[in-house]
């Protein structure tokens, strides 16, 4: 048994499905956060702060929790970096602190009606907005460069500050929070059925794998489980899904370097899918196609007709897109750009033309295999704990929820986001300062699903 | 292994565009005309403001740049700085966090300028209305000339929106 499994054993445990919740003392919370686990997600309820660990010994999905010693708990970022973010987000959302953790504000700017809207009593208003704090400047030979949070082309709103040495930079330093929406007030007390709108909501580039999350969640709460057909539908958008955001990606990181041919085969080819998708599902973004309990409607049958013939042009089209990348000018302006954890925009490039290429071929398979059979079954009204995984082209996303009599007590959606931004301020440190764009684009930033 | 392919397809044309909508440039002339606003021309500059979307409007905008709708050959096209804009583009139910940067891109765009919110949640806060952390809309903060409803509107929506605008904005 490994050593995390051994902290966690002797705790209580609640019912979470597909995995229970030890509910930990504060000591054995900060043994196991001491312990090399790998940090999925943290969050919080009105009592107690809660977070997902996988143990990589044992290959185990820890889910945790601790309740709250007035108003602290033991912090995660001193042994977890990544817990940073998390840490300011359950401070400004129940206003619970990290003791030893980072107290900095990141979802609350100052400007919201009332301080901690998840609390049992929410605070009153800052009296003065909270403008973003960033490290002062070490030396005076240092610049500083903010961008955002309206940002160069057509993207997402988010501010990252620069901290320049010459042209290259020393320091980054993101600060989101900016496209907070309120989603999680938005969605307690409300049923499951209605609470999807705002989960398909949370990213629309990832919309489908934040429903199929959610839906999961819903359905191990209820220990229901959705009809084949359902499954097999799911499997199809997901997969159709991450095809459109890896060549949306792949198509902006193109037109970044200067390769637009590069640029508009991807974007031709996601245009083509998408259509092919608003034939099919009716949507072309398959916005609201998945629900709690199985899918909304049926597929339309020409529509899945036309999907087939998008994805054959496509699977005849890789090559040509591969070797645009693989080769020649493209290849050589990607390569050794934000390097991180050993590779760099050219492999993160590879890495997606593989998904491309995989996601295919098993879009075809499952579009001549798709069962038949019925397409949602009746949610209970019941109460229980659960926890859904789906994976987005920007890597996992997790949803938990707890569910009191059919209706939502509390819910927490984790984005790849919390993942991705500390290694994006990694990797820009130390790079050129006019590759930020490219290097945060190779990346694929997600920002309205971690602002929530 | 990457090795060069041997075939080489071609991309498309750019797809011929659906007519304007008369009735929206009518609307939009008349607009003008009470305004006694000075008519911009042939070509509009877009700055896009994103005010808390979920990326799903950005994704529809980028395509209309794609070759398939090839936004330039009407003289529409996007600027990095409201500066150099005519038009904001805005996405997003207007979050409080950016209602401060939205005013901003707003003041420093010049006059005469058009405001156009794109999306539901840009038209009056979509399914985040009601939330104590956005606005309800873009026409909460500023002025608002054209709305394009859709959540996320399709390019092909925007697009005809956009030429509207054009038209008649057209000496």
């Amino acid at each position: 048994m490994s050593r995390a499994l051994e902290i966690v054993e002797p705790a209580p445990r609640e019912p979470c499905r597909p995995w229970p919740r030890h509910v930990l003392s504060a000591a054995q919370w900060s043994d196991l956060v001491r312990e090399p686990v790998t940090l999925l997600a943290a969050w919080a309820d009105p009592m107690q702060v809660l977070a997902l660990f996988e143990d990589p010994f044992s290959e185990t999905i820890l889910l945790v929790s601790v309740a709250m010693d007035a108003g602290f708990y033991p912090a995660l970022s001193p042994h977890h970096p990544g817990a940073r973010f998390y840490e300011r987000m359950i401070r400004d959302l129940w206003g619970h602190m990290a003791a030893g953790g980072d107290d900095g504000s990141w979802l609350d700017h100052g400007h919201w009606p009332h301080s901690k809207p998840l609390a049992i009593r929410p605070g009153p208003r800052p009296p003065t907005a909270d403008p973003p704090e960033f490290q002062p400047v070490p030396e005076d030979t240092l610049m500083q460069w903010p961008i955002g949070p309206i940002g160069l082309g057509i993207g997402e709103a988010h501010h990252l500050r620069l901290t320049l040495d010459g042209t290259r930079i020393v320091r980054a330093e993101s600060r989101l929070g900016y496209t907070h929406k309120g989603a999680l007030t938005l969605m307690r007390s409300k049923s499951p059925r209605i609470a999807a709108r705002f989960a398909a909501r949370l990213a629309g580039d990832s919309t489908v794998a934040h429903s199929i999350a959610f839906a999961k969640a819903t359905e191990a709460a209820l220990a229901v489980l959705a009809p084949p057909r359902a499954v097999g539908l799911r499997g199809l958008m997901l997969r159709l899904e991450r095809i459109a955001t890896n060549l949306d990606d792949l198509g902006t990181i193109a037109g970044m370097v200067g390769a637009p041919e590069a640029q508009a085969r991807c974007g031709v080819r996601q245009e083509y899918l998408r259509r092919g998708l608003a034939d099919a599902f009716g949507h072309r973004l398959m916005m609201d196609c998945v629900v709690p309990g199985g899918v909304s409607a049926d597929a339309d049958a020409n529509g899945l007709a036309a999907l087939r013939q998008v994805l054959a042009a496509l699977e005849d089209e890789i090559p040509q897109i591969r070797y645009l990348f693989g080769t020649g000018v493209l290849a050589a302006r990607l390569t050794g750009l934000g390097v991180i954890a050993g590779g760099d925009a050219a492999q993160r490039c590879r890495v997606r033309l593989r998904a491309i290429d995989r996601d295919t071929g098993a879009a075809i398979d499952l579009l001549t295999d798709l069962p038949e059979g019925q397409l949602a079954v009746v949610l209970p009204l019941e109460s229980g704990e659960g926890l859904g995984k789906a994976a987005s082209a920007r890597g996992d996303i997790w949803h938990w929820l707890r569910l009191d009599h059919g209706q939502i007590a509390a819910v927490f959606p984790r984005d790849p986001g919390w993942a991705l931004w500390p290694l994006a301020e990694a990797a820009l440190a130390s790079s050129e300062a006019r590759d930020a764009g490219s290097i945060c684009a190779s990346l694929g930033l997600p920002v309205s699903g971690m602002d929530l | 292994m990457l090795k060069p392919t041997a075939r080489r397809t071609t991309l498309p044309p750019a797809e011929p565009a659906e007519p304007v909508d008369t009735e929206t440039v009518a609307l939009l002339a008349d607009r003008l005309r009470a305004a006694s606003q000075a008519r911009l021309g042939h070509e509009l500059a877009i700055r896009h403001v994103n005010t808390g979307s979920c990326n799903g409007c950005e994704l529809e905008i980028r395509a209309l740049t794609g070759v398939v709708y090839n936004l330039t050959r009407f003289g529409l096209h996007f600027v990095d700085s409201p500066r150099h804009a005519d038009v904001l583009l805005v996405t997003g139910p207007l979050t409080r966090n950016l209602r401060q940067a939205l005013e901003q891109a707003w003041d420093a765009t010049p006059e005469p300028k058009w405001v156009v919110a794109l999306g539901d949640c840009a038209v009056d806060g979509g399914v985040f209305k009601g939330s104590y952390a956005v606005m309800d809309g873009t026409s909460n903060a500023i002025q608002v000339d054209l709305t394009i409803s859709g959540c996320p509107p399709s390019p092909a929506r925007i697009l005809s929106g956009l030429r509207a605008l054009l038209e008649a904005n057209s000496p």
